[in-house]
């Protein structure tokens, strides 16, 4: 039953990726402008900077005068094989620069992910096993507070109060984990405390809404009835059944995360591949913007298939649809 | 029982009135009883008089340089201090709500313009055109958070045309699944089938009969969206992909006060404050208005 869930999942994604890659091919398209001096970074008034034989060359090198469907499918076919082009800045291949940049930007999720579960588990138990009492409004109201406080500000905030007036953790640069341990977790500690509140917030309101449901049913009382000790109750029987239902949410909102680490890496100068992406768009280096956002939503994509998938073979009593 | 209350009235043509005004004083006493989403509609509200209102509240010109007076703390001649360029920060944040209301109106409306139709016509016609618009959908979603919207500024560059359809266009499959599936909730009820019996049309039907009856959670979804879509300008104008300088932008101030946070932090202070109270303000009122739909509230 399950396998042929997944299979019937996969079939479904099979248009929404065809349709991701289009919007991501037509991108180059919509830039006003002609697309051979886009590709070229060649701004249209410096058209002359190239001959009209130069032009010809370039166009039919990058297959810019077949139809549009063909160029399409090219590109596609490409894409397959792992051919991203090349980076119009530094002539390398993007395949090979993403991969380079993609390691920084998994770490930074891994201990956002870490920062943001020791944050909204224990939150959201106290929350709710001390239901409106003091304790429960100070995480709601952080969990409000965590979803409408725009992150970059955030990060502003962090970096003005720990590196600028304490001076305890820099406000940029990037240690690999296996480089220097110490010295990642310095640089990764304020950008890790901004994403991993981005996570906590909604996850804290989640748990304890999951918690509430729990500590309701009949085999927490029994529990209780039979004088299990407290933390038994809530952390073996209660907590536990709430972080199955937490699952969905801590994997889709740590997809969003890996996507959408776009302006944390930017304002901390986080060598990731949202940075990369930013960086491309200034230079105007087309082909990785691309790549970077075609690779960013096909992770995002797959991240939600897997969470899914988990998700139905944690707790068996969700329908197969 | 409420909530069938409406669909009858709507199709009848009688008693519509009573029911909705009945609705409304429902609403009210709900929304007062809510604490938080009074404190939400306060601060929308506060947000609005300030846009609309803003040369009248505004005590310096927001564009006004004045390079002797830049970076000063809060004082009784500037309240919330200066910028780089000794611009008023109070000044700036309150032609700041114009601009980001005025973003925020004309994508939430685009996004619904073509997330309604498209979303009602997905949920009613069902079979291939359901799948056939939900994948379109699906693909829109796979760009997460803000990725869509920096791609396509990316591409159309900045300013306020590529905002509005960067940010509608992102804003697209959350209005179109709302409506989709509040659609498929009311197309099988029997003021439907009454209709369908006196040989109104499909179209009819669709949009002069369910249509009205999906307004609920739609309401709640454009208020959330409100948010969203700020939230969005701000992240763009911050990253120096959304309206140009000098548009009084709170994203946009945030990003030019930058590279001066050693000299004065307080200048970050308050742009990023004023964003995420009006972010608040958006979220407590949507929960709000959530509570005030949800027919259970009625009985209790």
């Amino acid at each position: 039953m399950l396998g042929s869930y997944v299979v019937r999942r996969l079939l479904q994604l099979i248009p929404v990726l065809i349709l991701v890659s289009l919007a991501v091919f037509l991108l180059v398209r919509v830039i006003p402008g002609d697309p051979v001096l886009v590709m070229l970074g060649i701004d249209p008034d410096e058209r002359g900077r190239i001959s009209e034989e130069q032009y010809r060359v370039v166009q039919h090198q990058l297959g810019l005068d077949r139809p549009i469907y063909v160029q399409y499918l090219n590109w596609a076919d490409k894409i397959i094989h792992g051919d991203f082009g090349l980076s119009l800045a530094s002539r390398r291949p993007i395949f090979e620069i993403i991969f380079e940049r993609y390691p920084a930007t998994l770490y930074l999720t891994a201990t956002a992910l870490f920062v943001g579960l020791i944050i909204a588990i224990p939150a959201g138990v106290i929350a709710a096993i001390r239901q409106n009492t003091r304790l429960d409004y100070a995480a709601m109201g952080f969990a409000l507070w965590g979803v409408a406080m725009p992150d970059f500000w955030f990060a502003l905030m962090l970096i003005v109060l720990f590196s600028v007036k304490l001076g305890w953790f820099p406000s940029i640069g990037y240690t690999s984990p296996f480089e220097s341990p110490v010295l990642f977790l310095q640089h990764a500690f304020l950008p890790a405390i901004v994403m991993g509140t981005e996570l906590a917030a909604p996850l804290t309101r989640y748990v304890r809404a999951e918690m509430l449901e729990q500590l309701k049913q009949d085999y927490v009382r029994t529990a209780w009835a039979k004088g299990l000790p407290s933390r038994m109750v809530i952390v073996k029987h209660a907590l536990r059944n709430s972080l199955i239902a937490a699952v969905t949410v801590v994997g889709l909102q740590t997809a969003r995360l890996l996507g959408g680490a776009t302006i944390i890496e930017t304002v901390f100068s986080w060598p990731g591949v949202g940075r990369l992406l930013i960086d491309g768009i200034y230079a105007r280096d087309y082909p990785i913007v691309q790549g970077a956002v075609l690779l960013i939503a096909v992770t995002y994509v797959f991240i939600n298939l897997i969470v899914d998938l988990f998700y139905k073979w944690l707790d068996p009593r969700i329908k197969l649809e | 029982m409420k909530q069938d209350a409406l669909p009858q009235a709507a199709w009848t043509g009688t008693g519509k009135t009573n029911s909705v005004l009945s609705r409304l004083v429902d609403a009210c006493r709900v929304i007062a009883r809510n604490h938080l989403a009074l404190f939400g509609l306060f601060i929308v509200s506060v947000g609005v008089f300030t846009a609309i209102f803003a040369p009248y509240l505004a005590t310096h010109d927001p564009y006004e340089i004045n390079i002797a007076d830049r970076l000063q703390p809060p004082s009784l001649e500037h309240w919330l201090g200066t910028d780089f360029l000794g611009r008023d920060t109070y000044s700036r944040i309150v032609f700041g709500a114009r601009t980001a209301f005025e973003i925020a109106t004309g994508a939430v409306l685009l996004g619904a313009l073509l997330g309604i139709p498209l979303g009602a016509i997905a949920g009613f016609a069902g079979r291939w055109v359901d799948s056939t618009i939900m994948r379109f959908m699906d693909a829109i979603m796979a760009f997460p958070g803000r990725l869509l919207a920096i791609a396509l500024v990316a591409s159309a560059g900045g300013g306020f045309a590529s905002l509005y359809i960067a940010l509608g266009l992102s804003s697209i499959p959350s209005t179109a699944r709302i409506v989709r599936s509040a659609v498929l909730s009311q197309k099988e009820r029997e003021y439907v089938e009454a209709a369908r019996m006196t040989g109104e049309s499909d179209f009819t039907i669709l949009f002069f009969q369910i249509l009205p009856n999906c307004l609920s959670p739609l309401l709640v979804r454009l208020s959330l969206e409100f948010a969203h879509v700020i939230l969005a300008e701000s992240s763009l104008s911050f990253l120096g992909l959304g309206l140009p300088p000098p548009t009084p932008s709170w994203g946009l101030m945030l990003k030019e006060v930058t590279p001066f946070l050693q000299l004065q932090p307080v200048a970050a202070f308050f742009p990023g404050l004023t964003i995420s109270l009006i972010i608040l303000g958006f979220n407590l009122l949507g929960d709000g208005l959530r509570d005030i739909f949800d027919p259970r509230q009625y009985e209790r």
